[in-house]
């Protein structure tokens, strides 16, 4: 669990290596050179990165990230996951081949300089970590808790094929909260470049919102960035809960944002205030969407009006943005049921269940119409899930909630069976005829996604997919030049890094085009 | 009427006049250019009295483009209430989100066409009835306004349970009126002994209007529509669910009508009356009775502790003197119900 104990020798290290990984040419490629390639690739380097002198990849297995133990958490909002010490990090690092190709990297829609930053940690450079891993991640404090990173950059990982890849999450992680714990005037900060007085109006707050209006202000950009509701952040602020993504996070990354030329408008509904086409009339150069899908979808079943049937939004609303649990020391209250079914099988689904058994829920159960194994979560939620002990109710759909006078007393389930795959790979639910059961319940909270706003040509009047989704070219651009739109209003629900993937290709975008119409004002 | 005679430019959500217009009933002007610029007749915004305050839903009783204001009307009942009531001229309103929902009458824009209105199929010059029960005739008089203002022919119906709970009586006579104003209390302190919906049934079983616009509690709204609609007059009735963010996000809102789910904050507040769940409505609107009980009881408490070593509390508070013991509709609050009747 430390670095003393790291492999030095190298005889019987290579040894075993090249026969374990022999399999693998990527690996063999990186661990066959002695010391670390001389090439870094050619076409990112911004700043410099440090190159480890004399790199021996530690053959340790993944280093596990301590967790708050499930018995205590689930009666607190903390934070569940404790993040590594400097020792484990350290140790974390050496794991890394530190690859040629980097793979790692092509997993990440930020591209992110994994290699880089992790080869300054096997120095030892952490402010030099830091500054490479801010180079393309506004929000590493963010990134590094609710990215999947399974299924982007350690999928990537070479070591992964063992099953074991770096810890790049938990890195990125560890980085980003040692940087926070500097004093201010240390602290990493990011050099923007000359301001290039131009306006540009960021709609939403939300992830999608927050890197491109950190992008454009990098790139020398005074940014305003309009939010409906009275706390910025968007799904980050309302949706994911305290033990997940601490609030001080947040609020830490915004306030970043708010010292390099970011000015943020809160209780600014754009669409009710104006529409985005007279943001640029009243001077601004370009405007970015980024509003997200945040129309709830509900079941479409008979008593899903009644009392203590909530949508995952409105729930995790009341507990998140509006504290909830902390009534009536806040004024907003949520019902604490007694026993919750949550309906979904994704991250959100998760969130709802864990914070319903933190509101003291006796038993707290997940609905899904297919298995485990097909739910869309990260593993790690459904694990940690599963540790605190929310049941799963697999091959389960619902058909109608049951109520007395006006309240939920139960959810109708229908038995499902898998058949085959679908278009998105998944195993098909098909109901079980006749296999119908009530599970009593007095809460039912409905996780089961989003969907596009109905009332979008008030923001702007762009081109709209046949779901409702805005319609963008790659690098984001509306049928309207000067609006760009990214994240879920684009791909409809997604991840919070693909998000600010999208977020952070439209502001380079905007730059290009405002850097090549001469830096003339619309108007 | 408010006009701003100081030289100094507000701030954003100043108080700029604050009238008690009876017990328990009180109106705030409140800054916020933004907001006036664009607010329509039946639209509403979404308010935080204080830092750790719910977000709750108001219904815009006036404004003015030129001075930057907005104003409301609303009954103490709860927590926030108690709060907003608190508040003195150059204080300022925590939070302030808006305008959100439909206008009543899309009358002069664009983006929100009229398609979809209730006013749809009515040509301007029809016969239209203005109905506001309690406070809801704040949200009554600037939709009965904004009918005068696109040229239909608009009668007026208010009610209240007694004379002092009646509010904007003359600011409704100040209107071109089709006929007298007619008023309507519960024990016949002012206007006519009875309920509105007798004035109400008389117009429309004479068919003196095409169509009623009714504001007010739920229950008042449900069986004035249910009067006009037995006499074959379509009714628009503003709805008053439950509200979290008031921008489409939480449906906390949903409505039943006809059988499929509307999100008031988003599709409304303005509906067909015709196909309401009413009960539904009713059900969900006193579904966090207890918790709103509890929180002004907790206000209530520790206002009474801060105030142990003088008698400053016994003083002029309205909220004093209408203790909210009994919260028969939590969300009364917000001004789009009124919850006055």
């Amino acid at each position: 669990m430390n670095g003393q104990n790291l492999p030095n020798s190298r005889t019987s290290d290579d040894a075993v290596s090249k026969n374990e990984m022999s399999s693998d040419a990527l690996a063999n490629d990186a661990l066959a050179s002695d010391v670390l390639p001389n090439d870094l690739p050619r076409t990112r380097p911004v700043t410099r990165a440090a190159k480890p002198t004399r790199h021996r990849p530690s053959r340790e297995p993944r280093h596990a990230m301590a967790n708050q133990p499930a018995g205590q958490r689930i009666s607190n909002f903390d934070e569940v996951a404790l993040g590594y010490s400097a020792e484990q990090a350290l140790a974390e690092a050496q794991r890394c081949l530190q690859c040629r190709n980097a793979p790692c990297e092509s997993g990440c829609p930020v591209e992110v300089r994994i290699k880089d930053f992790i080869a300054a940690m096997i120095d030892n450079d952490l402010p030099q970590a830091v500054t490479l891993l801010k180079e393309r991640n506004a929000l590493p404090a963010v990134c590094g808790r609710v990215c999947p990173q399974e299924t982007q950059c350690e999928a990537k990982c070479v070591l992964a094929k063992r099953g074991e890849p770096v810890a790049i999450g938990r890195l990125e992680r560890f980085l980003a909260d040692w940087d926070r714990s500097r004093p201010a005037r240390e602290r990493n900060r990011t050099k923007l470049q000359a301001c290039k007085h131009k306006r540009i109006a960021v709609i939403g707050s939300g992830p999608a919102g927050l890197a491109c209006a950190g992008e454009l202000s990098l790139r020398g950009y005074h940014v305003e960035v309009f939010e409906a509701l009275h706390a910025p952040g968007g799904v980050l602020a309302y949706g994911i809960p305290e033990f997940r993504l601490p609030n001080d996070i947040l609020e830490d990354e915004v306030a970043a944002l708010r010292k390099s030329r970011v000015t943020f408008h809160m209780n600014a509904p754009i669409g009710a205030l104006a529409s985005c086409e007279e943001l640029l009339e009243e001077g601004f150069h370009a405007v970015f969407i980024g509003v997200g899908a945040g129309l709830p979808r509900f079941m479409d079943i008979a008593g899903e009006n009644l009392n203590g049937v909530y949508s995952a939004n409105e729930f995790l609303t009341r507990v998140n943005l509006m504290h909830a649990y902390d009534f009536p020391t806040w004024d907003t209250p949520v019902q604490r049921g007694r026993k919750v079914v949550v309906v979904g099988g994704g991250n959100v689904a998760m969130d709802a269940a864990r914070t319903a058994l933190r509101l003291g829920a006796e038993e707290v159960t997940l609905a899904y119409r297919r298995t485990q194994a097909e739910m869309p979560a990260r593993d790690e939620e459904i694990e940690h899930a599963i540790e605190e002990g929310i049941k799963l109710l697999e091959l389960a759909a619902p058909l109608e909630v049951v109520g007395e006078d006006g309240w939920v007393t139960g959810l109708r389930l229908q038995k499902m069976e898998l058949g085959r795959a679908d278009a998105s790979g998944r195993r098909r639910p098909i109901p079980l005829e006749g296999e119908e059961y009530v599970h009593s319940c007095d809460t039912v909270i409905s996780a089961i996604g989003t969907l596009a706003h109905p009332h979008l040509r008030e923001v702007a009047d762009v081109e709209v997919n046949e779901w409702g989704y805005l319609s963008v070219g790659e690098d984001g651009q509306t049928s309207n030049p000067r609006i760009f739109a990214g994240g879920d209003i684009v791909t409809g629900a997604a991840t919070v890094i693909e998000a600010m993937g999208a977020g952070k290709s439209a502001a380079i975008a905007i730059d290009e085009m405002l850097s090549t119409s001469g830096g003339q004002s619309p108007h | 009427m408010f006009t701003n005679t100081s030289n100094r430019t507000p701030q954003m959500n100043e108080i700029l006049d604050r009238r008690q217009l009876s017990d328990g009933i009180i109106e705030l002007t409140v800054y916020e250019p933004r907001v006036a610029a664009k607010c329509q007749a039946g639209q509403f915004f979404m308010l935080r009295a204080c830092p750790r305050g719910e977000r709750v839903p108001f219904t815009f009783s006036d404004w003015s483009r030129e001075e930057g204001w907005i104003r409301f009307i609303f009954m103490v009942v709860g927590k926030t209430t108690s709060v907003l009531a608190e508040l003195r001229v150059g204080e300022y309103i925590q939070d302030l989100a808006g305008p959100l929902g439909r206008p009543s009458l899309a009358s002069h824009d664009t983006r929100r066409p009229r398609v979809g209105s209730d006013f749809e199929g009515l040509p301007p010059g029809g016969n239209v009835v203005v109905v506001g029960g309690g406070v809801g005739t704040a949200v009554a008089y600037p939709v009965a306004r904004a009918l005068c203002e696109e040229g239909y022919q608009v009668q007026a119906i208010i009610g209240a349970r007694t004379a002092d709970l009646l509010i904007l009586e003359d600011e409704l006579r100040a209107l071109p009126l089709a006929a007298e104003l007619c008023i309507m209390t519960d024990d016949g302190s002012a206007g006519e002994k009875g309920l509105v919906t007798a004035p109400l049934k008389r117009l429309c079983e004479t068919k003196q209007v095409s169509h009623a616009v009714i504001i007010g509690p739920a229950i008042m709204m449900k069986f004035a529509s249910a009067t006009a609609l037995d006499a074959g007059v379509p009714a628009t009735v503003s709805l008053n669910p439950l509200m979290i963010d008031g921008t489409g996000m939480c449906g906390a809102c949903r409505v039943s009508i006809d059988g499929q789910t509307k999100f008031a904050c988003v599709d409304g507040p303005d509906f067909s009356a015709a196909g309401i769940d009413w009960a539904e409505l009713m059900s969900r609107q006193r579904s966090y009775v207890d918790e709103e009980r509890m929180s002004h009881g907790s206000w209530l408490n520790e206002k009474q502790h801060e105030h142990d070593d003088c008698d400053c509390f016994e003083g002029d508070s309205i909220w004093r003197k209408t203790p909210a013991p009994a919260v028969a509709n939590p969300k009364s609050e917000s001004s789009l119900s009124g919850g006055g009747a």
